[in-house]
């Protein structure tokens, strides 16, 4: 690839814009989604093209862009998307959350708390949270129109029934300023707290499914629930084994082959700059005398 | 046609429903033409007429599942008299899943086959606004017990059940949140005999019990016999007789209700 053969982030001008006027409905309209002309990118679906597409609307040549993964930079799908773009854009990259101006993330919102003029930007595979029970498009476009979302709840219910508890862990739905309820994309639950009243503006897109929906910043994002089994965020009950912080999720790794796990940080980024900040967890050492000794 | 629209007026002086003049055709085909009537408080109206006849265009387009060409539907809301046709689809819809309830012939359309048999009757209650997760599991267990289905049901599908049993289920969730009108097409269109003969008994005790105002669309004589207050014949579209259902069928004057009493045209 190389800097001339693509326009300015690959899309052209036109695709861009309109990429752009969808955004900006989607911010007048918080939760709704917004269809759109989704393009062919160098990429299978699967791989992000509706978040790729969204950041790439969003691009300037200023911006710094942060691509994370279930919370790493370095997992393949991370980094082929943060290459892409330094190649097509030639934007600056950073592992750092607070340097980043846009992040593009699959299934996490990061520890840090984001701030005004952040952009993240979700990878969205199924958009329509009403679609596990009502699978008529035109019946669920409608629901979101009427405000009949009482579905939602049944979709809860039958959670209950079988497992005596809303066991709904990831793309848990939301309720968005007391109008739409929307899909979060697949982030833990855990990350739900952090959609609302977020200074960040949040944007999500779905490529195969050709939507594009917003949560602007400080917009008012309800779980949904029953009075009686209220959302709760769980998290493990565990501090993480590298940097001892009790209030991150945590990812479960198998550390040898003799059974031996620990839990460290889904946020790669959060993780290592605790560390490099003097935390240290359970089976982890000071981050020096690691380094020294690798 | 007799005009025993003021039979029922010692329930209520004021009908639930008043249709006037309702028209709908398919293109050059007429689906109903021109059909007048009320249905107060506490009735059950039966309609019946062969196949072909109108019977279910014109319930669906009472329940506002269609659009009529042409006539009022006037339903008593809790604000007042509205006419259902020209009020807009999100009141409608609201009307449809509080005060009105739809029986399908097919309990395939009607339920959630995805879904529990818990959360079928529990999903007009949460539509609703219920978000107490034992409250609306209580009143479900409760219903089934009413449509007779054994509360350890409560989390199996619907796919798990008889068609009796499935549209059984049907009118409990239906009834779960006590609309005022029900509309029923051939709740016992393909069910055995037998099946046929407990859901009337069943259905019966149920709109008595609750008085409950219903508009029932039959082939069947039996079902009207026991079940409807009063009677409409159609045929090509068009009521052709209506009277206390009794009267209708022991002394028919209309030569095509000779008929189908005659039981030539019995299914
Ligand atoms: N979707 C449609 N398109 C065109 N014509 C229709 C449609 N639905 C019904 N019709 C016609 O309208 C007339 C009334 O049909 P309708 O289904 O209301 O009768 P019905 O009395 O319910 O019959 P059945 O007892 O067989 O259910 C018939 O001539 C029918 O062919
Ligand atoms: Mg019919
Ligand atoms: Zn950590």
């Amino acid at each position: 690839m190389t800097d001339q053969a693509y326009n300015f982030a690959y899309l052209d001008e036109d695709t861009k814009r309109m990429i752009r006027r969808a955004i900006l409905k989607g911010v007048a309209v918080p939760g709704y989604q917004v269809p759109f002309a989704s393009r062919e990118m160098p990429m299978p679906y699967g791989w992000g093209t509706g978040g790729v597409q969204v950041t790439a609307a969003c691009l300037a040549p200023d911006d710094v862009l942060k691509v994370i993964d279930q919370g790493a930079d370095d997992t393949t799908n991370a980094v082929s998307i943060r290459k892409f773009f330094v190649a097509t854009a030639g934007v600056a990259v950073t592992e750092a959350t607070a340097d980043a101006t846009i992040i593009q993330t699959r299934h996490r919102i990061p520890e840090a708390v984001l701030t005004a003029g952040q952009i993240l930007v979700y990878q969205v595979p199924i958009p329509e949270p009403l679609r596990f029970l009502e699978p008529r498009e035109t019946e669920t476009r409608k629901m979101h129109e009427l405000e009949e979302y009482g579905l939602m709840h049944v979709k809860l219910y039958e959670d209950i029934a079988k497992h005596g508890q809303i066991a709904t862990s990831y793309a848990y739905p939301v309720r968005v300023e007391g109008r739409y309820v929307m899909d979060p994309s697949p982030i833990p639950k855990f990350d739900n707290p952090k959609l609302s009243g977020s200074a960040a503006l949040q944007l999500f897109g779905a490529g195969r499914e050709q939507r594009i929906y917003a949560v602007p910043p400080f917009t008012h994002v309800v779980s949904l629930d029953f009075d009686d089994h209220p959302f709760s965020p769980s998290k493990a009950n565990h501090a993480c084994d590298l940097c001892a912080s009790n209030i991150s999720y945590l990812d479960e790794v198998i550390t040898d082959d003799q059974g031996g796990r620990m839990f460290v940080c889904s946020d790669t980024d959060y993780c290592a700059s605790r560390r490099a900040a003097g935390h240290v967890g359970a089976l982890g050492a000071p981050m020096a005398t690691e380094k020294a000794a690798e | 046609m007799t005009d025993l629209s003021h039979t029922f007026s010692a329930a209520a002086d004021k009908p639930l429903l008043q249709v006037k003049n309702l028209t709908k055709s398919y293109g050059a085909r007429i689906g109903c033409a021109d059909i007048s009537f009320d249905v107060y408080p506490g009735e059950v109206l039966g309609i019946v007429g062969e196949s072909g006849s109108g019977k279910s265009t014109l319930l669906s387009c009472l329940a506002g599942h269609m659009r009529p060409d042409q006539g009022e539907v006037i339903f008593e809301t809790a604000n007042g008299a509205r006419d259902t046709v020209q009020m807009g689809e999100a009141e409608r819809r609201r009307l449809a899943r509080t005060d009105w309830a739809y029986v399908h012939q097919n309990p395939r359309d009607g339920l959630r086959m995805g879904v529990s048999a818990g959360g079928n009757v529990g999903e007009r209650l949460m539509a609703i606004g219920a978000r107490h997760y034992g409250g609306i599991r209580d009143k479900a267990i409760d219903w089934l017990g009413r449509v007779e289905i054994d509360a350890g049901r409560v989390d199996d599908r619907p796919s798990a059940f008889s068609g009796g049993m499935q549209q059984r289920l049907q009118i409990a969730r239906n009834l779960v949140t006590a609309p005022r009108l029900v509309f029923m097409d051939e709740p016992t269109g393909g069910l055995d005999v037998s099946v046929q003969a407990r859901l009337l008994d069943l259905l019966r005790g149920l709109v008595r019990e609750m008085g409950l105002s219903a508009i029932i669309v039959t082939h069947d004589l039996a079902v009207v016999r026991l079940l409807a207050d009063r009677l409409m014949v159609m045929k090509g579209g068009h009521v052709v007789e209506a009277g206390l259902t009794d009267q209708v069928l022991d002394d028919p004057q209309h030569e095509y209700t000779q008929l189908l009493v005659s039981s030539v045209l019995q299914v």
